[in-house]
């Protein structure tokens, strides 16, 4: 008994004890795995650095940043332009670096006969006006939409990309993870889902989507992605305060190195370069 | 002597101190939900700090949060559709000014930005501009228009369940409210019929080896984690339903009761076999004496006399359907739409505070709706509860 309380206490000394000195890094959830990776390896080669990663959502991360409570702040969207507005308030300058890119491929049951579509097609049938396989080409089937939950940061990046902001129709079923897309969307005739490019699995069939109202149509690929002419992609951001640069900057400068983007790949998201 | 006596005041006190912190815990929780969820009312669905404005010679007076909703959806596109004049609607957001304006004009700290918003709304007949207050210039040539309140009636007249739409959240919880309750009335179907049975059997029918197999094995259901029900659920019984019954979609209502129905056997099953052992074995053998068979036996005196027992399984069963979370999540398809029969998706009250919360900013309208929504989940337990109560109190009267 003594013996554990002395291990607890231990670590709770060692928590406490790197926390003080410790990078602060928050926002959000889809860049979170990416940023917990890259500080992990960051901080094999740094033996000094201390690095803590927490999720929330890209807005907890700006809104973190104007308050100072973390060093960088992760966003899976452009500041918009009243966060801007809040931070010239605040009087704290900042910088924005884009460190990897993420897109998202269109999902399909295997059987189904459909291999492409236009962004107004996925408009209508994520917004609900669309109802029946048969006014895109394919079999007299019920379609099917699934989404991810509205906390999801692809939600929102789905939403803005390809439903022109539009609100999703409210047969829409929500699941709870990618992985339960895949499953549903595999096991259900009709289906229609979204997840990230680096998610795709066999069981589902990938779109191709055009975004000039059917002129050419791209095939969902980490190449296609890479050099931009994949219509869903977005880039991933660092924001920093221009005060704190120089405590942060080696370690952004490690995410943009070669060794860094090495990551950007393994983790499913697609590099800069 | 003392010593005992003192040893005796102090486990009482020790019992009295944990009773008491427990129905204060009780007491704070239920008091920090309904502070929560109370003050929803009065909030208004369009973001706070935002306003709403148009052209001055716009006849229209006030927009509820649907009418919003639906013109920022672009299904309503010209204001006659909305009492106004045959114009177009066209939508302004503060992040559209750089198309009017140059950023010159806007200002490198967006000094001239009001009066860019003041000019702009004046020039467009049509516009509906939706921007932060503090840009509404002090001689806003525009109309500002009154923004609706929440209510009672929003919450439960509202049919679209959308908290996160911008620029107008939509609340309406009778979705939510009505697929909580299909889901757990359907799961209650299924399982007590079987727990009882269940129960039945294990308590008079059921030899003591076979018992004693059985008893461990249901009570390691209830130690299962309820991610792991609601993948097996979302693996074998949606398909299964969606094959069964022919549908387009397998995520359904029945889905979900079936994999609560589940959930809540173990619970029934216990709590209601336990009371039934504990019926008087003199009681049992007097019946059985006068020539009663085994099944009238069980039938006229060892369901009677355990109706508490039974009644309390039921109740904690319900309990466990109406508030999981997790397994519904991944089986019922979370579509907040009014169901109108059990093969279609539903969305529950647990399930969308547990996918909502995480990301919804703290002290927001989303964040107040959700505990809204804990509180009606709060206000239905309770009134199941006293029913359940109510009836078994009233079975105890009659049996005596």
């Amino acid at each position: 008994m003594k013996k554990r309380i002395s291990i607890i206490a231990t670590t709770i000394c060692i928590v406490g004890g790197t926390t003080i000195f410790a990078q602060k890094i928050k926002g959000s959830d889809t860049v979170l795995p990416l940023s917990q990776k890259e500080a992990e390896s960051f901080m094999k080669t740094n033996k000094s650095a201390n690095i803590i990663v927490t999720g929330g959502g890209s807005g907890v991360g700006i809104a973190a940043l104007m308050d100072g409570t973390t060093d960088i702040a992760m966003s899976s969207r452009k500041m918009k332009l009243d966060e801007k507005m809040k931070m010239q308030d605040a009087g704290r300058p900042f910088k924005e670096v884009i460190i990897a890119n993420d897109a998202l491929s269109v999902i399909v049951n295997p059987n189904n006969k459909v291999s492409q579509l236009t962004r107004e097609q996925l408009e209508g049938i994520y917004i609900g006006k669309i109802k029946n396989w048969k006014e895109v080409g394919g079999d007299d089937m019920v379609i099917v939409v699934y989404s991810r939950e509205s906390s999801s940061g692809t939600y929102e990046f789905f939403k803005e990309h390809v439903m022109n902001k539009k609100n999703y129709g409210s047969t829409v079923l929500n699941m709870p993870a990618t992985g339960a897309i895949v499953q549903s969307v595999s096991q259900t005739k009709g289906a229609i889902g979204y997840i990230g490019l680096a998610y795709m699995e066999k069981p589902v069939k990938a779109l191709k989507v055009s975004y000039d109202s059917g002129k050419t149509y791209i095939e969902p690929s980490m190449a296609n992605a890479k050099n931009q002419s994949y219509p869903i992609v977005r880039s991933l951001y660092y924001y920093y305060t221009v005060a704190d640069e120089k405590t942060v900057k080696p370690f952004v400068d490690f995410v943009l190195s070669a060794e860094g983007q090495k990551i950007v790949v393994a983790e499913g998201y697609v590099p800069l370069k | 002597m003392k010593a005992r006596k003192i040893k005796e005041k102090i486990i009482e006190s020790i019992l009295l101190a944990s009773s008491s912190i427990t129905s204060i815990t009780v007491l704070l929780i239920v008091v920090f939900l309904f502070s929560q969820g109370v003050s929803l009312f009065g909030d208004s669905t369009v973001e706070k700090g935002s306003v709403m404005a148009v052209n001055k010679n716009n006849p229209v007076k006030e927009l509820t949060g649907s009418q919003i909703k639906e013109i920022f959806d672009q299904n309503v596109v010209y204001w006659n559709e909305i009492g106004g004049k045959k114009d177009t609607i066209i939508l302004f957001r503060i992040d559209d000014i750089g198309n009017y304006y140059s950023d010159e004009e806007i200002g490198e700290n967006f000094e001239g930005l009001s009066e860019c918003v003041s000019r702009l709304v004046d020039s467009i007949p049509g516009i509906l501009a939706y921007f932060p207050e503090k840009y509404l210039s002090k001689n806003f040539k525009g109309k500002v228009l009154p923004l609706e309140k929440v209510s009672l009636k929003t919450l439960f007249k509202g049919k679209e369940w959308f908290p996160s739409a911008q620029p107008a959240a939509q609340i309406g919880a009778m979705p939510l409210i009505l697929g909580t309750l299909w889901v757990s009335l359907g799961a209650i179907l299924l399982a007590l019929p079987l727990g009882l049975a269940t129960a039945v059997y294990m308590s008079d029918i059921a030899h003591g080896k076979v018992r004693r197999v059985m008893k461990p094995l249901i009570e390691l259901l209830a130690g299962i984690p309820s991610v792991v029900y609601g993948f097996f659920g979302l693996i074998v019984i949606v398909p299964l339903v969606q094959q069964v019954f022919n549908l387009p979609v397998g995520e359904t209502a029945l889905s979900g009761s079936i994999v609560l129905g589940i959930m809540a056997l173990p619970t029934i099953i216990t709590v209601s076999e336990d009371a039934m052992r504990n019926t008087p074995r003199a009681m049992k053998e007097a019946s059985l004496a006068l020539g009663a068979t085994k099944w009238q036996t069980i039938y006229r005196v060892v369901i009677p006399c355990s109706a508490s027992g039974i009644t309390a399984g039921a109740i904690l069963g319900i309990g466990r359907a109406i508030g999981e979370t997790m397994a519904v999540l991944m089986v019922t398809g979370n579509a907040a739409v009014i169901p109108h029969t059990i093969l279609e998706p539903v969305r529950t009250i647990p399930a969308t505070i547990a996918a909502e919360l995480g990301e919804a900013a703290q002290g927001g309208l989303h964040f107040k709706a959700l505990f809204a929504l804990g509180c009606i989940l709060f206000i239905i337990t309770l009134i199941i509860n006293l029913l359940v109560e109510s009836i078994s109190a009233s079975n105890k009267h009659k049996s005596h």
